[in-house]
């Protein structure tokens, strides 16, 4: 039997989840025997050359480009996992969600000490650039999320868990301090 | 204006715990509470403002701002909205100018919504003035408007009077009692006084046991015996004790305290005065909402008539020391002050925000003394069971719950109105009483109770099977339950939460969004079982009861009706979450100048 695929990727996040994916240590050995990756910043590899398994996300969406990506996800893969708060809820970019887009952007490129020598007032607006949302959206406001990981990041153990449960299909741990921080 | 504020609350002996009475009288007689009115209270009571703002701005019908010469609450309840609330709205917008939640350009016509005005069976309806209109329809609003704009007076505008004591000089409502079955205990003939007479030849412990014999349990819901709770508050030693009797009845689909309260009032002050001698306290009060004050000057004139007749006052019926007195507090439009601690605040003139228990009331309740909060309907089978005594009480009704039930029934069926029936009926014989066909499901104890199926009409209502405290709706066939009933009693939860407690004042408004976004066809099918673990979180984190059954519309709906949730929900993978990235982007691309390329 070919081993399962996993692809997984950061949209509105700040790569912590897939730090604390690499925080396996020397279980990444294990995880390599265990499935193969594919569209991944762990491999590098851009875009879906197969069908995939699971698809992990990191990041809520905040863009037109995360929304792509994510629609991307959802047609390539069986199973899609919810990784870490900002994917969950929005997270941190979400907090941008109660002021609208156009005083955010007008803060980052027209407000801030670092900008003032954009006398012009140049907004980027280049056709090649990913359009802003009105808000951060969490994923599964996009496209439909199979589970969800909570954490921030999740911890190790945690997404190694998780995977294995889902490559497995034994139920997973889930003891209270791993879901509860507080 | 500083005159008059400053004579209101000398009436009130300056008194800062009787400050609803005194924003009653102020919002009655300038149809607002002005900036200056506010100051000059809080000077006169020796508070501060704050304490002022804070209990006026909790109460719905408490106003700052200028709401009408006319201001109409129409009711915004379920049943009210089956009943046609859509039309009558519509004909009031239309024909005052204006739309609802606002006044009318020449300030003259205010129109707002209202929670459950305790109309239910005879909607739609609303208060305009302190008047109830009921049975509304968009001609008669049209007439109700044309009135108004001639500056014809309130009374002016009911041109019919009700039945029974509505039709007396000093009501002189429009409302229908609709009593329908009159059972042994509250509707049967009675001579009042026999049993007070019958009190002052015992001592108050021997009343208590044979209250506790009965095994009458509280009918406002909770269903706590009213023997045991009068026990542990003699247990309280106290210099003074008080009795409560709470007639603010706000859940959704009740009105039946209101009908006991208009041909019964006899029977309710005496078995105020008959705890009143169980608990030895010599001051009882009547916590009545706001929406009956059109029975203020009859209920009060009933009192005279009792003081004149030796059953209430100083010395009762000869009895030296039996002194007990009644006074009425009117509430202000909040639900939530029917939860015994809370309206144990409001009549201390705060919010009605509910208390930490323990101590429970009859241990610290009303002025921290120990207090017995009773609902209307208790209070009347208490006269009944001291004068035929406890054997006769326990002979009616089912195992756990002894004596007969009042019930408010409406919604679809031919004969909504009052019944007194016995506990242990099965639901299948409610409604061939009721005369309703095609019934999809029955609303039972109001929005904090359950919604239940055809599958459940085999059981009875007691409170070891489906207990009430009296609401029953009735929702035919061709109803969406959904959007009729279960979001109507989410958003009425939303509106009436206190705010104290996290989860009541926002799980509320998450629970509503998840329920929407089901409804608009949006959402996986996993959703219906993350909408029922959300209600969880009102059960486990919520001081009252309210808070507490505020998930109940849409747990007992998916519990019952889960099919009407699934019809809503998408089954494959790939469903639309109804995420538009083209409006997404709009508003950023408008601003930065640049053509969205989707």
């Amino acid at each position: 039997m070919s081993k399962p695929v996993v692809a997984t990727t950061s949209l509105a996040g700040c790569f912590g989840c897939h730090m604390s994916l690499l925080d396996i240590d020397e279980k990444i050995l294990d995880l390599i025997e265990l499935v193969e990756f594919n569209k991944s910043p762990i491999d590098d590899i851009k875009e879906f050359t197969k069908p995939c398994d699971i698809g992990l996300i990191e990041g809520g969406v905040c863009n037109s480009e995360n929304a792509h990506v994510l629609k991307d996800f959802r047609k390539n893969c069986k199973i899609l996992v919810s990784v870490g708060e900002c994917a969950i809820m929005g997270g941190l970019p979400a907090l941008r969600n109660g002021i609208p887009v156009k005083e955010c952007i007008a803060e980052a490129y027209l407000g801030v000490p670092s900008v003032e020598n954009n006398k012009e007032g140049i907004l980027p607006n280049d056709d090649e650039l990913p359009m802003i949302t009105d808000r951060v959206y969490p994923c599964h406001e996009v496209v439909k999320i199979d589970y969800y990981l909570p954490g921030c990041p999740p911890r190790a153990e945690l997404i190694w868990e998780a995977v294995a449960a889902l490559v497995t299909g034994n139920e997973m741990k889930l003891p209270y301090e791993v879901v509860k921080f507080d | 204006m500083g005159k008059s504020v400053k004579s209101i609350c000398e009436e009130y002996n300056n008194d800062a715990t009787r400050l609803m009475d005194i924003l009653l009288e102020i919002q009655c007689k300038n149809g607002h509470i002005p900036d200056e009115a506010i100051e000059e209270v809080a000077k006169t009571l020796n508070i501060s403002k704050v304490d002022v703002i804070q209990t006026l701005s909790f109460y719905h019908f408490f106003t700052r701002d200028n709401i009408g010469d006319y201001t109409v609450y129409l009711n915004n309840s379920a049943v009210a909205d089956m009943m046609g609330r859509a039309d009558v709205a519509e004909a009031f917008e239309k024909e005052a100018g204006c739309k609802f939640e606002s006044l009318s350009e020449d300030g003259k016509i205010g129109l707002y919504s209202t929670s459950c005005i305790g109309m239910s069976d005879q909607e739609p309806a609303a208060i305009i003035n302190g008047k109830v209109f009921t049975k509304l329809d968009p001609y008669k609003v049209k007439d109700l408007v044309l009135d108004m704009k001639a500056g014809k007076t309130i009374d002016e505008m009911v041109e019919k009077y009700g039945d029974g004591h509505n039709a007396s000089d000093l009501v002189k409502s429009m409302v229908f009692n609709n009593i329908r079955k009159k059972g042994p205990v509250l509707f049967s003939d009675y001579e009042t006084g026999t049993s007070l007479k019958k009190v002052t030849g015992m001592t108050p412990d021997e009343v208590v046991g044979i209250v506790k014999d009965s095994y009458l349990r509280g009918r406002g819901g909770a269903g706590f015996p009213v023997g045991l709770k009068w026990d542990f508050c003699r247990r309280t030693q106290s210099e003074e004790t008080y009795l409560m009797c709470n007639a603010d009845e706000g859940e959704p689909g009740t009105f039946k305290e209101r009908v006991l309260l208009t041909e019964k009032p006899k029977l309710v002050f005496e078995g105020m005065a008959v705890a009143g001698y169980a608990l030895d306290a010599k001051q009882g009060i009547l916590y009545l909402r706001y929406e009956y004050k059109y029975l203020k000057n009859y209920l009060e004139s009933v009192l005279n008539e009792m003081r004149e007749a030796n059953l209430l006052g100083k010395n009762i019926l000869g009895k030296e020391g039996f002194d007990f007195d009644i006074r009425i507090q009117f509430g202000a439009g909040a639900y939530v002050c029917g939860e015994e601690t809370a309206l144990i605040e409001s009549c201390e003139g705060k919010r009605g925000e509910p208390r930490n228990r323990p101590p429970f009331p009859v241990q610290k309740g009303y002025m921290d003394e120990p207090t017995v909060v009773n609902n209307v309907e208790s209070l009347c089978s208490v006269v009944r069971i001291i004068e035929k005594g406890a054997d006769w009480f326990t002979m009616m009704g089912s195992r756990e719950s002894a004596g007969t039930k009042l019930l408010s029934i409406s919604g679809d069926c031919k004969y909504q109105g009052v019944y007194e029936i016995e506990w242990g009926m099965r639901i299948r014989d409610i409604i061939e009483m009721v005369g309703a066909e095609d019934v999809k499901a029955i609303q039972v104890g109001g929005p904090s109770g359950t919604l239940i199926s055809p599958r459940d009409f085999k059981r009875t209502i007691c409170f070891e099977d489906l207990p009430t405290g009296g609401s029953m709706i009735i929702i035919g066939h061709n109803r969406n339950l959904l959007r009729d009933i279960v979001l109507n009693f989410t958003e009425f939860f939303i509106e009436e939460s206190c705010g104290s407690c996290t989860v009541c004042r926002a799980n509320t408004v998450i629970l509503k969004d998840k329920l929407l976004k089901i409804m608009s066809g949006k959402a996986g099918k996993e959703e219906i079982d993350e909408l029922k673990n959300w209600t969880k979180f009102n059960k486990m984190a919520n001081r009252c009861g309210l808070g507490q059954t505020a998930a109940n519309p849409i747990l007992t709906s998916i519990e019952n009706f889960r099919e009407e949730y699934e019809k809503h929900v998408k089954m494959d993978e790939d469903f639309d979450t109804g995420f538009d990235l083209a409006s997404a982007v709009e508003e950023s691309c408008d601003y930065v100048g640049r053509k969205p390329n989707l």
